[in-house]
């Protein structure tokens, strides 16, 4: 039974089985012998049935009090952190029972809570996940030297937890002490992701490989990391047996070869293997044959001259790769050897092609054998053409990413791409719920045709590259297209705008965008209005980011509430002045408002706009490892008071 | 609708003031009317008329901006929104294509050479004086002088059609030998800032973090550091 229930039916149903219910009535525990299921539904208010099976159903009475240890055992089988948020809402011994028994823990701004109060909650949390930096840190916009340290999460977490098991982190900045205190004080340390981070070197990889004995993932994806040299594979010991993933594709340097073969053979678990650039093709054939049960392999640079000899052995490995599910990496990857790939596209569900730089009529055959494919990224080079290939042959395609070829993103493009590419997936694909685009025009028409044919999309992120750029062909603004967008596409999560845009196009996101939690403008708007239609329309908001926009103040203050129900605000040369964050601030204690600016303040006048606003809440209040450039309230209460008018 | 914060700043006047330029600023004031030209000193909101491209053919565009680089997209900070490994990606890769196009063919043993430039980038520059950054790609220039150029004409020129960042300026600058107004600055890797120019083309761009064009004025105590080191060496 799943869905929606009134308490009298539930008590009707239950008739005949093992109920138990609290006084308190916030969560019924409904446990029926056949066939094993539990169910916990939380308070009464939200009514969502969750079922777990069970292999060890107790015997439970009807008393009013549960023993700690059999929620204890049904607290086992609850995994969503949202259902065990609920649980520890109870009552007191409810939230006891739960924050010690809960093993996987994410934090997604390490500012909004502290280090210390997350270790003391949750002793036993085998897993945690942070992350850093906001968004937009990706681009560039945040200065180094923000914030998002690592070191004081792994310090509180080696002296209250231990027995932390694997740590994910996300544009955060990691040092080798970091990664040192890791492998010196986590016993069966086992997986360590980081994404976006930056901070450390190789040396800091070689400690975790050398101490961290039971390791089953080392994934570094997209680090900034100072490559002093390879050596740091060589330190994994001859008795690592247990390694599942590796993925060291953003380091620079070369790795022994012999030392990369000797890890491999020593793997039998390993199923996902990320080589860097630096791995030549002809390395990549002895690696393959050394681990044919890989489900995911980033390949290295795919361009050496080989012999004829040379190629009929990879493509004899590559075809001993049965169980293969995913495949990137591909750089510079030379036409002639795209063939030794058909072998695997069968069975691929993903393919990343962003980095190969290869024309569409190279692409075309291998496309056309990839009919699994649900997750494809690819480069703009595949043009309007190969997109059309792409709509008739994977017809399983859940989510599609296509970047921009050239570096100056379109000065030397002579790319056919258009908005059509995009219409034919959107025709052909009817699991279509994901999409990144970027292109160099577009047409209202065609976000219309898009929303109509796909109104199952969640994540919508259209990227038109020249800001400002209006419908090429009415030269109007974008608003009707991403009008329709929102309109029809009822479970929109995510959405990133562009073109030209006025404040009508914010209008109909606020009155549509229902479900829309995370929403990123650049180059957009008129006025004040498109901050206030967002803030005041978006109900499920959660993560606002925006940069070159000309509004600020007044929507931002008459709207201040809302951003204690969102994670964050991103603002960036924009017009908010400092009189206005100076007013926001103070009001707002469960707030940080960060004005991130790199020209000193203690002489700007109110009305001077500020180049970076970051506003999140928080529990842990102001933070105290601030730089020079960030100012908050609290950090600089003598230029506190704002003198600012506002109409 | 009253907000709890009006009430509650009887001091504040509600009256905002989007102020005009305090001190006669270097910004020009082309804005959209009643949105973007409250900048003052600091510079003013990138509007459509900075991105001449808009609208109309590439290839017109080329042939019309003989000399001049209006502010093209690539040359914002962090616009389009691509991540750094993905940019740097794509600056080696058209840094290869044009060793490829030149006459040398790229050797064997060169791999290594171009993993280094694959670290370099783009890198920002910021003016002082001008709010929004810019991006440079390091490894499309060659020596001192094509970087000068490019970012004299980022921050000084402008066309017939759009205005600089600046405006004002129309006599050409000389960035790197202490002769203008300004001066061109770099930070390195150890978080120093040094005059460019004081070290080899090819040091300085494994050692340049970022770039900022500085107030002469405001750069004395490098200069005196340039001196120091320029009598070092003679000695």
């Amino acid at each position: 039974i799943a869905g929606v229930l009134t308490w009298a039916t539930l008590l009707k149903v239950s008739h005949g089985h093992c109920l138990l219910c609290f006084s308190c009535l916030v969560t019924l525990v409904f446990v029926s012998p056949l066939p094993q299921f539990i169910y916990i539904i939380p308070k009464p208010s939200s009514f969502r049935l969750r079922s777990l099976t069970s292999n060890h159903i107790s015997n439970l009475s009807m008393d009013l009090r549960l023993p700690s240890k059999v929620l204890e055992h049904i607290l086992s089988f609850v995994d969503s952190n949202e259902d065990r948020n609920s649980v520890s809402l109870v009552c007191k011994s409810w939230f006891e029972t739960e924050r010690r028994t809960r093993k996987r823990v994410f934090v997604r701004n390490c500012y909004a809570v502290t280090p210390e109060a997350v270790a003391r909650r949750f002793p036993e949390t085998r897993s945690l996940t942070l992350k850093g930096k906001p968004h937009f840190a990706d681009y560039n916009l945040v200065p180094d030297g923000w914030g998002g340290y690592a070191w004081p999460w792994i310090e509180a977490m080696a002296a209250k937890c231990p027995s932390l098991e694997e740590l994910r982190l996300k544009r955060m900045v990691v040092t080798d002490e970091c990664l040192e205190k890791i492998a010196a004080s986590f016993k069966d340390f086992k997986v360590l992701v980081l994404t976006s981070c930056e901070g450390f070197s190789t040396d800091g990889l070689a400690a975790i490989a050398v101490a961290c004995r039971n390791l089953r993932e080392l994934e570094l994806r997209e680090c900034i990391v100072e490559d002093i040299g390879g050596d740091w594979l060589s330190y994994f010991p001859e008795t690592l047996t247990s390694l599942v993933s590796l993925d060291f594709s953003c380091l620079d340097s070369e790795v022994k070869l012999s030392d990369l073969e000797r890890l491999l053979s020593r793997s039998p678990n390993l199923k996902s293997l990320k080589l860097n650039r630096a791995v030549s093709l002809d390395a990549l054939g002895s690696l393959l044959r050394l681990a044919p049960q890989l489900v995911e392999l980033g390949t290295g640079s795919f361009s050496d001259k080989l012999d004829q000899e040379a190629v009929a052995k990879l493509s004899q490995a590559f075809s001993e790769l049965k169980e293969l599910k995913s495949l990137s990496g591909l750089w510079d990857v030379l036409p002639e050897y795209i063939p030794l790939l058909y072998s695997v596209c069968p069975g691929l569900t993903s393919l990343n092609l962003s980095y190969a730089t290869v024309q569409m009529s190279d692409l075309v055959e291998l496309i056309t054998g990839c009919s699994n494919l649900q997750k494809l990224w690819v480069m703009d080079l595949i043009e309007d053409k190969g997109l059309e290939v792409v709509a008739s042959s994977c017809k399983e395609l859940r989510e599609l990413r296509v970047f921009p070829s050239g570096a100056e993103g379109l000065n030397d493009t002579n790319v056919a791409m258009t908005e059509q590419g995009l219409v034919s997936v959107s025709e052909g694909c009817p699991n279509l719920e994901s999409v990144l685009y970027f292109c160099v025009q577009f047409t209202n028409a065609a976000m219309v045709t898009i929303a109509r044919n796909r109104p199952n999309l969640t994540c919508f992120r259209l990227c038109v590259m020249e800001p400002f750029a209006p419908d090429h062909k009415t030269q109007q603004p974008l608003d009707e297209g991403f009008k329709a967008i929102v309109e029809r596409c009822k479970d929109l999560q995510r959405l990133s705008v562009s073109g030209l845009l006025t404040d009508k196009a914010f209008e109909y996101i606020g009155t549509h965008g229902k479900k829309l939690r995370m929403l990123s403008i650049a180059f957009a708007g008129d006025s004040d209005l498109m901050l206030h239609h967002l803030l005041s329309g978006c109900e499920s908001l959660n993560k606002l980011e925006i940069r070159d926009c000309p509004f600020g103040d007044t929507a931002l203050l008459e709207n201040a509430a809302k951003l204690e129900t969102m994670r964050s605000l991103w603002m960036s040369s924009c017009c908010v002045s400092f009189g206005a964050c100076k007013l926001l601030s103070p009001k707002m204690p469960k707030l940080n408002v960060e004005v991130i600016d790199e020209h000193p303040l203690e002489t700007r006048p109110d009305s001077s706009p500020v180049e970076r606003i970051y506003i999140y809440r928080t529990l842990a209040g102001p933070r105290l490892d601030m730089p020079e450039f960030v100012w908050t309230i609290q950090k600089n209460p003598e230029i506190g008071v704002s003198h600012l008018a506002i109409k | 609708m009253i907000s709890e914060l009006e009430m509650g700043k009887a001091e504040s006047e509600l009256e905002l003031g989007l102020g005009l330029s305090l001190g006669g600023g270097t910004a020009a004031k082309i804005g959209k009317p009643g949105g973007g030209g409250a900048w003052g000193e600091r510079g003013r909101l990138l509007t459509a008329k900075d991105f001449p491209s808009v609208g109309s053919k590439r290839a017109a565009d080329s042939a019309s901006h003989a000399g001049a680089s209006p502010p093209r997209s690539s040359q914002v900070v962090g616009w389009p929104p691509i991540g750094s490994h993905r940019m740097n990606s794509l600056a080696a890769k058209s840094a290869r294509e044009e060793e490829e196009a030149g006459k040398k063919k790229v050797k064997d043993d060169e791999p290594k050479d171009v993993n280094k430039k694959v670290q370099v980038g783009f890198i920002k520059v910021n003016m002082d004086g001008v709010a929004i950054g810019r991006k440079v790609d390091l490894n499309a220039h060659s020596s001192y002088e094509n970087l000068a150029q490019t970012l004299e004409d980022m921050f000084f020129r402008g066309n017939p059609g759009t205005i600089g960042l600046t405006g004002q300026f129309t006599k050409p600058l000389r960035l790197l030998d202490g002769s203008s107004e300004f001066v061109l600055t770099y930070e390195d890797k150890e978080g120093d800032w040094m005059l460019v120019g004081d070290v080899p083309w090819r040091m300085f761009i494994t050692s340049v973090k970022r770039l900022r064009v500085m107030k002469t004025s405001e750069a004395n105590g490098l200069a005196a550091r340039h001196q120091e080191s320029n009598e070092r060496q003679r000695k």
